[in-house]
């Protein structure tokens, strides 16, 4: 056990929870200010009157006494957004090209992890369960999200990409499109088949709905519901053990040779075909974990949910830098506070002219800006203009 | 085994091509399936053979001019005729000339210069949402909220406005296709793909979106009634009196329109078709090609990459926006649901299933995907509903069809349909069916002295 302990390396672990902390905070920080800011300089508008008119408080109060509810939303979807992100960025790493499946990946995870659960409940086991045991089984769901996304990655990489491995940029894209469109209807076929419903509705049971109160300041509460602490906690564990299975372990060496140059990896005694699939099924394993804690978060989900969280994690890969597995964290993050602020504020500052119905706009917008002026990321380290 | 059904195929089309026999051929075929068609107006196998049919007049080797009358003929007397017999008819070949026009446009920006465009539909909805907001009371309602209600406002401009809008459309839409180029001319490959995926998204949730602060698209319940262009005096009358007979009953003045739009719509689809024709033989379309092939030195050679990849955005997407307005027209309603990335999707599928940059390709592509999708899978759909209703039993497994989900409807798999072309296209036939003749030649002679440079090399620009 002490020789076991010995060969961890604790840095490799202490080091991306601290930058996950760092990320967090700067993010959130960064929008509070401009967020304060901004709600200073709109005093007097025609959106603070129309506040005070309607709810009796000032634009600035409103902003502020806002603001720990906002940040605690976008740090939640935020972790989620890295998590698929990562899966991204992984395989961009490794093959140079965009996974577009991913997203269904996630919808796969995400729906095997819900009918799991629907399952349990059927049978009567998640009403008895206690808040502990309703832990286990959403742990149990988990893990039967992720063993499912990781198999479906590995196998469309097999069938859908290795044989186009050596064609020009576009065509696996073009596959990838096609897989993830088929992969939808498959799913739906499934559903519509074995359950006859087109949406899914994770089970009610534990504690997950509960709210943690953090602090009380004055008559204000500011809470946390259970399940964005266990969405938070769930994702900070995988993405801790992803660094460290890429940082500090042999397999992650392979699989960092291997994103580096395929041909010397191989050379070198590397098995490049069996790492590329390792490399889709941490990834998968990863996406479909999200899936399970987006289902928690949101409660419904239909086939077509991966579609917006995939292409938005992929905008957080690429704001971070694809390629580079901690620019995926801070992408996610900066992403999700994005996100999340405009969701709350935007409808309140222009007087309801745009609402968070923009929202989603939002993270397309970042994509393209990204992409057009710094499509390096902010942490950027893999010139990926290829033709 | 390939092989075999290949030369066998060569000999049976070399038997086709002797003398007059293709003549007798193609008239037989047309004649055949007229028959069968005006015989049995709701026997999908006897339209597919229509369609089949119209297609040996492209095949058949046979005088130009007596090619050119027999297409002239079957679209312009058969089909209207047939197509008032069972309007359905009219309703598929319009939206398979529908999606040849934007097949074809995206060919230019995908097949010609090979930028990936996955956000095409953006400028299919402009053309649509041009048409649609002027076309419309809309205009007289910007201050209204959303209601799904016919009010009583009067139209914004007179219906006959809409053959002005076409152009119209092909204008605003090579602007924006110049305005989306723009700043994405410095990005490359899949990221390029990924910007126009994200700009059809932006266009799509404006639409949806943009009821207020002013209500320009009425938002998710979309715009209607769209007016259509008067229909000219007297000339529903004529039709009548001259095919009365023949149809079996009055057309009436819907189905009238719709023989309108087929036609509008097929003059839109011929224009493309000669432009498309004229620019891939020119030095623009062999530039976009060296583009295509290698940036890098398609610049050495002296060609003004930029402005010719502006060119094909804008090229492609005028074609797009011209279809909008028709399709606007035609629908008398628009909402965002058109214009979603299936659709985008769906007309690259076109482009790729026919082959990338071959023109007749594409134009076979946007047939049989259209066929296959409003009506090969309806059918099937139909076909199992009636399997459900008729109580039969499978015996061995002892399934009752009366179990199966009513959810499982085939016409509503057009994604896995799509997915599963993309997919098998790109790994067993990347170049399509009907692959371009310069594609071709570049595959199968690569290894050899690369005959394309001495051919056309010094001509380039």
């Amino acid at each position: 056990m002490r020789k076991f302990m010995g060969s961890v390396d604790l840095r490799q672990i202490l080091l991306p929870i601290g930058q996950m902390a760092i990320f967090v905070v700067g993010a959130g920080a960064l929008c509070s200010v401009i967020m304060v800011i901004l709600a200073l300089l709109c005093r007097g508008s025609g959106a603070d009157h129309l506040l005070q008119a309607t709810q009796g408080v000032g634009i600035f109060t409103y902003t502020v006494g806002n603001l720990p509810q906002v940040l605690i939303d976008g740090m939640t979807i935020g972790f989620v957004y890295a998590a698929i992100a990562l899966g991204y960025t992984m395989v961009y790493g490794v093959l140079q090209f965009i996974n577009f499946a991913h997203s269904e990946i996630f919808a796969i995870g995400a729906f095997c992890g819900v009918e799991a659960l629907i399952a349990l409940n059927g049978l009567g086991i998640l009403a008895k369960a206690g808040t502990i045991g309703s832990f286990g089984y959403f742990g149990l769901a988990l893990l039967i999200g992720m063993a499912a996304s990781g198999g479906m990655a590995v196998l469309v990489e097999r069938v859908a990409y290795r044989p186009l491995r050596n064609s020009p940029t576009l065509v696996p894209l073009i596959s990838a499109i096609g897989v993830s469109f088929a992969l939808q209807d498959i799913i739906r076929m499934t559903e519509s088949l074995t359950t006859g419903q087109f949406y899914r509705v994770i089970p009610t049971f534990g504690n997950f709905d509960a709210h943690l109160v953090l602090l009380r300041i004055g008559g204000r509460v500011i809470d946390i519901q259970v399940k964005s602490v266990v969405v938070i906690v769930a994702a900070v564990a995988m993405l801790v053990a992803l660094n460290y299975l890429v940082k500090a372990t042999k397999v992650g060496k392979a699989i960092r040779a291997v994103a580096q140059d395929k041909h010397t990896a191989a050379l070198m005694g590397i098995g490049v075909n069996a790492i590329i699939s390792l490399t889709f099924l941490v990834g998968g394993s990863l996406g479909g974990a999200a899936g399970v804690l987006y289902a928690l978060k949101f409660t419904r989900i239909d086939p077509f949910v991966g579609f917006m969280p995939g292409i938005k994690a992929f905008a957080a890969a690429v704001l971070g830098g694809i390629g580079n597995l901690t620019g995926a964290l801070l992408g996610g993050m900066v992403l999700g506070m994005i996100e999340s602020f405009a969701g709350a504020y935007l409808g309140t500052y222009t007087m309801g002219a745009f609402g968070a119905e923009y929202k989603d706009m939002v993270a397309f917008l970042i994509l393209i800006l990204v992409i057009i002026f710094r499509p390096n990321g902010l942490l950027g380290e893999q010139v990926s203009q290829k033709a | 085994m390939l092989e075999s059904l290949k030369s066998k195929l060569r000999a049976l089309s070399a038997l086709l091509n002797q003398g007059r026999i293709p003549y007798a051929v193609c008239v037989g075929l047309i004649v055949l399936s007229t028959a069968l068609v005006y015989g049995n107006p709701r026997s999908i196998p006897s339209f597919l053979l229509f369609v089949f049919s119209a297609s040996s007049i492209y095949w058949l080797r046979m005088n130009r001019a007596i090619q050119l009358g027999l297409a002239v003929f079957f679209a312009v007397v058969l089909v209207p005729i047939l197509g008032a017999r069972n309007v359905f008819y009219l309703e598929v070949i319009f939206q398979i000339a529908v999606f040849s026009a934007l097949a074809l446009g995206l060919n230019i920006v995908v097949g010609f210069s090979g930028l990936l465009n996955f956000g095409y539909m953006a400028f299919y909805a402009v053309g649509a949402y041009l048409w649609g907001f002027f076309g419309s009371q809309q205009p007289n309602l910007l201050h209204a909220t959303v209601t799904t209600k016919a009010l009583h406002t009067p139209f914004f401009m007179a219906p006959d406005y809409f053959y002005l809008f076409i152009f119209l459309g092909v204008i605003v839409a090579a602007i924006l296709g110049l305005l989306l180029g723009l700043p994405v001319l410095r990005v490359r490959g899949d990221y390029l793909a990924i910007i126009t995926l994200a700009f059809g998204e932006i266009v799509r949730q404006l639409a949806n979106n943009l009821d207020k602060p002013l209500n320009f698209t009425n938002g998710p319940q979309g715009l209607t009634p769209i007016q259509r262009p008067t229909m000219p005096e007297g000339v529903l009358k004529l039709f009548n009196n001259l095919v009365q007979p023949l149809v079996g009953h009055r057309v009436t003045d819907s189905q009238a329109y719709n023989i309108l739009f087929y036609l509008i719509a097929l003059l839109v689809v011929v224009t493309v078709i000669i432009i498309t024709y004229r620019l891939d033989d020119s030095k623009v379309g062999r530039a976009w090609t060296a583009i295509r092939e290698d940036e890098l030195s398609a610049g050495a050679m002296g060609i003004n990459a930029n402005k010719l990849k502006l060119g094909a955005f804008a090229v492609g997407a005028s074609f797009a926006g011209a279809m909008g307005v028709l399709f606007a027209a035609s629908r008398t309603f628009v909402s965002p649901e058109t214009f979603t990335f299936l659709q985008s999707v769906g007309v690259l599928t076109m482009v790729i299933l026919g082959g990338i940059g071959s023109i007749t390709g594409v134009i076979v592509g946007a047939t049989v995907v259209t066929l296959l999708n409003i009506q090969v899978l309806q059918s099937f759909s139909l076909f199992l509903s009636q399997l459900r209703q008729s109580g039969a039993v499978i015996p061995i497994i002892n399934f009752h069809w009366s179990n199966l989900s009513n959810q499982l409807d085939p016409s509503k798999y057009q994604r896995l349909i799509f997915g599963v072309i993309l997919v098998l296209m790109m790994i067993y036939r990347p170049t399509g069916l009907l692959p371009a003749a310069r594609r071709k030649r570049e595959l199968t002679e690569r290894t050899e002295a690369d005959p394309e440079a001495t051919e056309n090399g010094a001509d380039h620009v």
